[in-house]
């Protein structure tokens, strides 16, 4: 993530990169350990679809909406999938007040493109009268805490809801289509094939994964990968430059990572706090 | 991607412009073409166009995104309203604000930026007829431009697009495989130093398809690569200095 203006003393900066250089993380991590992940769903009762995904201290909720669209012209039977995510000043002192700078719509669209070519949801299920009515599955992504890969954090909140997601049912009165907010029935969606996003970010000659915000500050680089069961759904290279052997070997663990996260989620899929917690 | 094509993206072998899965398709490439800009360029892919212009290092404007340390390279991807089938609306697209973003980062590796401190370098690039890989073409045009500028480089970038069509892995989409293929992998690399600065995918894909794509990616850099140096050699051979 390029925020310019977090800034870490020379000193701490100096501590930081010797460390790395032995291959070691100031959190004691291995280079391939991801934080602790922590989900909880269906915190928003306003919402269709909630969860909040916890990764270390970075912090990112995401609600789901359904609500009556026309269909896109090149997809007519298909329901309309819209990603939208802000980064609001409340999440990190680097952060200003205003519309989605380029690295928020750069991670809305990763999580578009990750979960649209996953196969997680049948988009033609969200049809309701071809070529002229369908669902629109709006998802609404909040940093609330900004301690390095929102990425990945953003996709699972996105991920949780929509897998937890209720649809109000369509009723269909002549030329005439209405929701029945007070008639909902679970999303499908195929576990199997949820994405997962993997980000790695280099350091020196290091690369390591799921980088907290002073790795971040550190990087030289980021790349991601969005595994769905075995296949590839979506690559972003962001800063930095990469050689084809180190794409390989991110491909390589971000394939096993995405497996026993995907386990991490689907596990807490049932994770529905009795009151309003973060 | 989605829906499905009118016609068959690949039969026999051929794909429906009558290429390899992996012909490129022919490249043209112009310098100089802009009096006013520092440097500029003009590029095709068979029929995706791409004008570049640079201009700087100039003084950061506004004032507040200037570094004490370094310059800043700024780079704004437009179509032009007229460059696709339907006119597409002038106002900039989250789309056109991403691929800013990421071909931004595909050029700044190259730059040496630190030697402009306080400065801006400002990249403009405008395509002006749309049939596939624009954002890729666009690379290509930003390095020549920016080369054409005499703006210190480590290397020239060169960019091409990796698609699928079924299970076949192929170079350089167009609008219609880039529309109704399987798999879209645009991918920037530096040749001499085996650097990939641009990479995104999307579609599925096996890791060893990623990893094909990648090397026909890297196989199809070479001669646009060598076009690149052969470009702004010509700007300054004897004839283009003293016609």
């Amino acid at each position: 993530m390029s925020y310019p203006f977090e800034v870490i003393p020379s000193l701490r900066r100096e501590a930081l990169m010797r460390l790395i250089s032995d291959g070691k993380r100031a959190d004691g991590r291995g280079l391939y350990d991801y934080r602790q992940i922590d989900i909880k769903v269906g915190l928003i009762r306003t919402a269709d679809g909630s969860a909040l995904a916890t990764i270390g201290n970075t912090k990112v909720i995401a609600g789901v909406k359904f609500e009556l669209g026309r269909p896109f012209e090149d997809t007519p039977g298909e329901g309309n999938l819209i990603v939208n995510l802000e980064t609001p000043p409340l999440a990190s002192p680097t952060f200003e007040p205003g519309p989605p700078d380029e690295n928020a719509i750069e991670l809305a669209r990763v999580v578009d493109r990750a979960i649209r070519h996953s196969g997680f949801i049948d988009m033609s299920t969200l049809s309701i009268v071809q070529g002229k009515s369908v669902y629109a599955l709006w998802v609404d992504v909040y940093v609330l805490n900004h301690d390095g890969n929102l990425m990945d954090a953003s996709l699972l909140a996105a991920v949780a809801a929509l897998a937890t997601s209720q649809v109000p049912r369509s009723i269909i009165d002549g030329d005439i289509v209405k929701l029945d907010k007070s008639n909902k029935v679970p999303l499908t969606v195929n576990m199997d094939k949820m994405p997962i996003t993997t980000t790695f970010n280099k350091i020196g000659k290091f690369i390591l994964a799921d980088a907290n915000v002073e790795e971040e500050v550190l990087s030289e680089g980021r790349f991601t990968v969005a595994f769905s069961g075995d296949d590839v759904v979506s690559i972003q290279k962001s800063s930095g430059f990469f050689t084809p052997l180190e794409i390989e070997d991110m491909m390589t663990h971000g394939l096993e990572l995405s497996k026993s996260i995907r386990a991490r989620v689907v596990e807490s899929l049932g994770n529905k706090p009795e009151s309003f917690i973060i | 991607m989605g829906g499905k094509s009118p016609v068959p993206l690949l039969v026999d072998g051929k794909r429906v412009d009558g290429r390899s899965p992996d012909d490129h398709r022919p490249v043209m490439m112009r310098v100089g073409v802009l009096p006013n800009a520092s440097g500029s360029a003009l590029v095709g892919y068979g029929n995706t166009v791409v004008l570049a212009a640079v201009y700087g290092p100039r003084e950061a404007m506004p004032r507040h995104i200037a570094l004490p340390d370094t310059g800043v390279l700024r780079v704004r991807y437009h179509m032009a309203p007229f460059s696709t089938d339907e006119r597409k609306s002038p106002a900039p697209t989250r789309r056109e604000i991403e691929i800013s973003k990421v071909v931004r980062e595909a050029l700044e590796p190259v730059i040496f930026l630190e030697q402009f401190p306080k400065s801006s370098i400002d990249v403009f690039l405008e395509v002006l007829q749309a049939d596939g890989s624009t954002r890729v073409t666009s690379i290509t045009a930003a390095s020549l431009a920016l080369a054409d500028s005499g703006i210190p480089m480590r290397a020239l970038v060169v960019s091409v697009s990796i698609g699928k069509i079924g299970n076949t892995v192929v170079v350089d989409l167009n609008k219609l495989e880039d529309n109704y293929g399987d798999g879209d992998m645009p991918i920037a690399v530096v040749y001499r130093r085996s650097w990939v600065t641009l990479m995104q995918a999307d579609g599925s894909w096996t890791v060893d398809e990623v990893k094909t794509g990648l090397s026909l990616a890297f196989k199809a850099a070479e001669p646009i690569y060598k076009m690149e140096r052969d470009t702004l050699k010509g700007r300054y051979s004897e004839e283009a200095i003293s016609p």
